[in-house]
C-alpha cells in the first residue's frame, strides 16, 4: 500500500459500515487493538541531529527499519530516543520518505553511501521516485562500469598455478606480463606492417628495361614477393593457432572478431596456392588478393585508439544508421528532380535517375567535382537547395557520434590514469596501515628486549602508552604465533617484517628470478651448522649494513635484492642496524643468551611496505610472489 | 511539351525559392504571419483553498476528542495538502484497498454519501462528520447514514433499480478472481432477497423506517455495526 493511504485506512473501514445491512452473513470479529498507543513523538538522533517525527508516520512502511520492531535494538533508554550513528544528511531523504511517500535522490551525494544508507535502513532503492530515478541508475551505471574496469585489471594478477595454457592466453591478452610476450607483440606487429607494406609496394611500377613497358614490381620480382607474402602468412597462421590453443573458450575464441579478421587474412594466400592458373577463376584470384589488405585489422590489437573508433563507431549504430537512411532519401528525391529538370537541356549528362545519383551525392556533400553540371535554370535552383540542404542533413547526426567517441575515449583515459594512480595509492595505504603493525612489532621486540636485558627497572617510560585495544591485539597476535606450530616442532612462526618475509619467501623457491644465489640454504630456516638451537637465519636488508662480523657478501647483485645474504651460523645481532629504530628490520629480536626460540621466517607475515626502508626502494621484487600469500593484515 | 515542362518546373523551383525567402523573413520577425504569440499565459488557479473550521467548533460538532481530531487532520492534510477531497482521488485512495477489483462505483456512492453540501468536493468538516457518525454515532445513526448511501437520489425511498446499482458496485469491488466464481445474476439475486427481508409493504420500495425496522431486528446487522469502531 503506498504511503499515506494508510492513514486512511480508519475511513475505509468505518466507510464499510454501508455493506453491512446488504450482508447476509455474520462478519469475522475486528482484530483487537493489543496496548493501542496514542501516536506519539518519537525522537531519532542521527549522528547528533535530532529528528522528530509521530510514530505512525514510521509505521506506514513496516517493512523497513524504522518502521518495525527493529528500530528497538537502537533505543536509548537513558535519553528515551533512537540512537543512529549514520549520516545525518542521507537521513534526511530517508526520513523524507516516511513522511511524503517518496524517495527522492539528492545530486551531491555518493551513489555508494547512499545505497549503503539505504540497505542499513532497509529501503528498496527501486522505489526512488520517477523525479529523481534517472539519475540515480545512471549514476549507479557508471559506478559499476568504473569498478568493472577495476575488476579488469586485477585480471592481470597472476595465479599461483596456472597452467602453460593459461599462461599463455595470458601472455597473449597482456603483452607487458612478461618479456616473452612483449617480444611476441612485437615481432607480429613488425611482421604486419612488413606485410602491408609488400602488398604496396607490390604494385608500384619499378624501373624496367628500356623497351619494356613499365612494369609493376609485383610482376618483376615475383619470387621475391612471393617469399615475403609465404613468410608473413606462416607467421601469422602459427599466431592464430597458438591463439586458438591457448584460448580458454576456442569456440567463443572462434567467433570473435579478431579472429575473424586473422582467418580472413591469411585465407587469400592458401586459397590462392590451392588454385592453379586456371584462366576462368584467375579473375577471382584477383579479387581474392584484395582481401589481403585486412590485415592492417590486426593493428587493432596493438592499438588501444583503433578499438575505441570501432566500439564508437558499434555504439553510434543507431545514429549512423538514421545519417544513411535520411541521405538515402534525400539522395533519390533530389536525383529525382534534378533529372526532370535537366531533360530538357540539350547533351544533358544526366541521362537517367540513376546516373543523377552520382551528382546528387557529389553536391550533398559539398564534394563538387564537376564533372557533371547542370544547365538549365530550374536545375541550377534545385542544386543549390540540393547542396545546402545536404550540409544540414550530414551536419546532424554527426555531434551525436561525436559526443559518444567523447565519452568513451574519456572513459578510457580515466580508466588508464587509474590503474596508474592504483599502485601509488594502494602503497600510501599500506604506508598508513604498517603503523599499527610495527607497533606490535616494535613492542614485542622491546618486551624481549627488556626481558633478555633484565632489567629492573621498569620499561614504562620507554614503551609507548599502548591503549586497552592495542594491548588487547598485541595479545591476539602472541597467540597466534604460538598457535601455529611449524612442522619441525622447534619453534613456533612469528609475525615478522614484510621485507624480512619477502627475503625468505624469495629463497624459499620461486623461480622467478634466475639470479637466486645458490648457495642460499632453504626454507624453514634450519640452518645446519653449529647450534641448531642459537643459529639463525639472518638476513640483513641492506649490503652495507653495519656489517656483523659473519656475514658473507652478496652472491648476485641483482639492484632489487636487498641483499640476500648467505645463510650462516651468524648468532645474535640484537638491534645491531644502523638504522633508525622506526625503521627497524627485525634483525634479531633474540636475547643475548640464546635461551629464545628460533626465530624463523613466517609463513604469515604483515604487508608492510618496503617504503619503510631509507632507501626508499618501493619496488619489491616479488610482486606476483605478494600475492600467493596468505597475508595475515594486522589490521 | 519539354518547353512546357520546363516553364512548369521553373515555375515550381520560383514558388520554392520564394516560400523559403518568406519563411527566413518570418523568423526575423519582419512579417507579421498573422497570430501574435501571447506570452501570458492563463494561469488558472490550480488548486482550492480549503481551510477547515477550528477545533473548537469541529470538537463540539462532533464525537471525536481533540486529539482525534488533531490525528484525522495530520493524516487528511498530508493526503490532500489543498485541504479538499475531490471524487477523482476519492476513487484513487479507494483503489488502493481493493486492488483486484473495481472500487470506483463504491466510491462514487460513498463520496456522495459524505459530500453533504453537495458541491463536488468533500473537505474535511464533511470528512469528519461522516466519520463522527459511523465510528461514534448511535446504532441509529449508523443505519440513517447506510441508508442514505442507498439512496442515491435521497428521496427517501430505495428502490430496486438503485439498490441493485449498490449491490453491483460492491460486487465489483470484488474482482473477478473470486471463488465460487461470481455470476452475473448474483448481484440480482442478492437484491431480491434483501428486499424481501426489507420490503415489508412490498410495495417495492424500501422506506427509512421499514429499513430501520429491519435492521434492528436483524441480530447479524446489529452486531456487525460495532465492529469498526476501535478503528480511531
Amino acid at each position: 500500500m503506498a504511503a499515506g493511504v494508510a492513514a486512511w485506512l480508519p475511513f475505509a473501514r468505518a466507510a464499510a459500515i454501508g455493506w453491512m445491512p446488504v450482508a447476509n452473513l455474520p462478519m469475522p470479529v475486528a482484530p483487537a487493538e493489543k496496548n493501542k498507543r496514542q501516536d506519539e513523538l518519537i525522537v531519532l538522533n542521527v549522528s547528533g541531529r535530532r529528528f522528530q517525527t509521530w510514530r505512525n508516520t514510521l509505521d506506514r512502511y513496516p517493512d523497513t527499519l524504522l518502521g518495525s520492531s527493529e528500530k528497538e535494538f537502537f533505543y536509548n533508554e537513558d535519553t528515551k530516543e533512537y540512537f543512529f550513528d549514520r549520516d545525518p544528511d542521507v537521513f534526511r531523504s530517508v526520513l523524507n520518505f516516511y513522511r511524503t511517500g517518496k524517495l527522492h535522490y539528492p545530486r551531491y551525494e555518493c551513489i555508494s553511501s547512499y545505497d549503503e544508507e539505504l540497505a542499513f535502513f532497509g529501503i528498496v532503492p527501486e522505489i526512488i521516485g520517477d523525479c529523481c530515478y534517472e539519475e540515480y541508475k545512471d549514476r549507479k551505471r557508471e559506478n559499476a562500469e568504473r569498478l568493472m574496469d577495476d575488476q579488469e585489471d586485477n585480471k592481470d594478477a597472476k595465479l599461483p598455478n596456472m597452467t602453460f595454457r593459461e599462461t599463455m592466453w595470458r601472455a597473449f591478452e597482456n603483452p607487458h606480463t612478461s618479456t616473452m610476450a612483449l617480444v611476441f607483440y612485437y615481432v607480429t606487429g613488425f611482421f604486419i606492417a612488413v606485410s602491408v607494406i609488400t602488398n604496396v609496394v607490390e604494385t608500384v611500377p619499378c624501373g624496367s628495361a628500356p623497351n619494356q613497358k613499365e612494369v609493376p614490381c609485383g610482376e618483376r620480382y615475383t619470387v621475391a614477393f612471393f617469399c615475403m607474402d609465404t613468410a608473413c602468412v606462416m607467421i601469422f597462421t602459427v599466431e592464430y593457432l597458438m591463439r586458438l590453443f591457448a584460448a580458454p573458450n576456442r569456440y567463443r575464441f572462434m567467433r570473435s572478431v579478431m579472429s575473424i579478421i586473422d582467418v580472413v587474412a591469411i585465407l587469400p594466400y592458401y586459397i590462392g596456392l590451392v588454385m592453379t592458373d586456371n584462366e576462368d577463376v584467375s579473375g577471382a584470384f584477383v579479387t581474392l588478393r584484395v582481401f589481403r589488405v585486412f590485415r592492417i585489422f590486426k593493428f587493432s590489437r596493438h592499438s588501444q585508439g583503433l578499438r575505441i573508433l570501432g566500439y564508437t563507431l558499434k555504439s553510434c549504430a543507431s545514429e549512423l544508421g538514421f545519417l544513411l537512411f535520411s541521405l538515402t532519401m534525400a539522395i533519390i528525391i533530389f536525383a529525382t528532380v534534378m533529372f526532370y529538370a535537366e531533360k530538357g537541356s540539350s547533351s544533358s549528362k544526366f541521362t537517367s535517375i540513376p546516373a543523377s545519383f552520382w551528382y546528387t551525392i557529389v553536391t550533398m556533400t559539398t564534394l563538387g567535382y564537376g564533372d557533371m553540371v547542370p544547365k538549365t535554370i530550374a536545375g541550377k535552383i534545385f542544386g543549390s537547395i540540393c547542396s545546402l540542404s545536404g550540409v544540414l542533413v550530414i551536419a546532424l547526426p554527426v555531434p551525436v557520434i561525436v559526443s559518444n567517441f567523447s565519452r568513451i575515449y574519456h572513459q578510457n583515459q580515466r580508466a588508464d590514469k587509474r590503474r596508474a594512480q592504483k599502485k601509488a595509492r594502494l602503497a600510501r595505504i599500506r604506508l598508513s596501515k604498517t603503523g599499527s603493525s610495527n607497533a606490535f612489532l616494535h613492542s614485542k621486540r622491546n618486551g624481549l628486549f627488556n626481558e633478555a636485558l633484565e632489567l629492573t627497572v621498569k620499561e614504562h617510560r620507554l614503551r609507548k602508552s599502548t591503549s586497552l585495544i592495542e594491548s588487547q591485539h598485541h595479545h591476539l597476535l602472541h597467540c597466534l604465533e604460538k598457535t601455529t606450530v611449524s612442522r619441525n616442532k622447534h619453534f613456533n612462526h612469528e609475525f615478522v617484517d614484510e621485507q624480512y618475509y619477502q627475503q625468505s619467501y624469495l629463497e624459499a623457491g620461486l623461480q622467478n628470478y634466475p639470479s637466486r644465489s645458490p648457495s642460499l640454504s632453504s626454507q624453514e630456516g634450519m640452518t645446519g651448522t653449529c647450534c641448531t638451537r642459537r643459529s639463525k637465519k639472518h638476513h640483513s636488508p641492506l649490503p652495507n649494513a653495519s656489517a656483523p662480523a659473519h656475514m658473507q657478501p652478496l652472491t648476485h647483485t641483482h639492484p632489487h635484492k636487498q641483499g640476500l645474504q648467505e645463510l650462516s651460523t651468524i648468532h645474535i645481532q640484537p638491534l645491531s642496524t644502523s638504522r633508525s629504530s622506526l625503521n627497524m628490520r627485525i634483525d634479531e629480536p633474540a636475547p643475548l643468551n640464546c635461551q629464545s626460540s628460533q626465530i624463523t621466517t613466517a609463513v604469515i607475515s604483515i604487508p608492510t611496505p618496503p617504503v619503510t626502508t631509507p632507501e626508499g626502494d618501493a619496488h619489491l621484487p616479488a610482486g606476483p610472489a605478494h600475492q600467493n600469500v596468505v597475508k595475515v593484515s594486522a589490521l | 511539351m519539354s518547353t512546357m515542362n520546363l516553364e512548369g518546373l521553373e515555375m515550381i523551383a520560383v514558388l520554392v525559392v520564394v516560400v523559403v525567402f518568406v519563411k527566413v523573413l518570418e523568423q526575423f520577425g519582419l512579417l507579421e504571419a498573422g497570430y501574435d504569440d501571447s506570452v501570458e499565459d492563463e494561469l488558472e488557479l490550480s488548486a482550492v483553498r480549503h481551510r477547515p473550521e477550528g477545533l473548537e467548533q469541529l470538537e463540539a460538532q462532533t464525537r471525536f476528542s481533540r486529539k482525534e481530531l488533531q490525528i484525522l487532520y495530520r493524516g487528511f492534510k498530508n493526503e490532500c495538502p489543498s485541504g479538499v477531497v475531490n471524487e477523482e482521488t476519492f476513487k484513487d485512495i479507494y483503489a488502493q484497498f481493493f486492488p483486484q477489483g473495481d472500487a470506483s462505483t463504491y466510491a462514487h456512492f460513498l463520496f456522495n454519501a459524505f459530500d453533504n453540501d453537495h458541491n463536488g468536493s468533500v473537505s474535511f468538516e464533511d470528512f469528519v462528520m461522516g466519520l463522527s457518525i459511523l465510528l461514534r454515532g448511535t446504532v441509529q445513526e449508523k443505519l440513517i447514514w447506510a441508508f442514505n448511501l442507498y439512496d442515491i437520489n435521497k428521496d427517501g425511498y430505495i428502490t430496486k433499480e438503485e439498490m441493485l446499482d449498490i449491490m453491483k458496485a460492491i460486487y465489483d469491488m470484488m474482482g473477478k478472481c473470486t471463488y465460487p466464481v461470481l455470476k452475473e445474476e448474483t448481484p440480482r439475486q442478492h437484491v431480491e432477497v434483501f428486499f424481501q427481508k426489507m420490503d415489508k409493504n412490498k410495495d417495492g420500495v424500501v422506506t427509512i423506517d421499514e429499513f430501520i425496522d429491519c435492521c434492528q431486528n436483524d441480530e447479524n446487522i446489529m452486531r456487525s455495526m460495532h465492529l469498526f469502531e476501535n478503528v480511531l
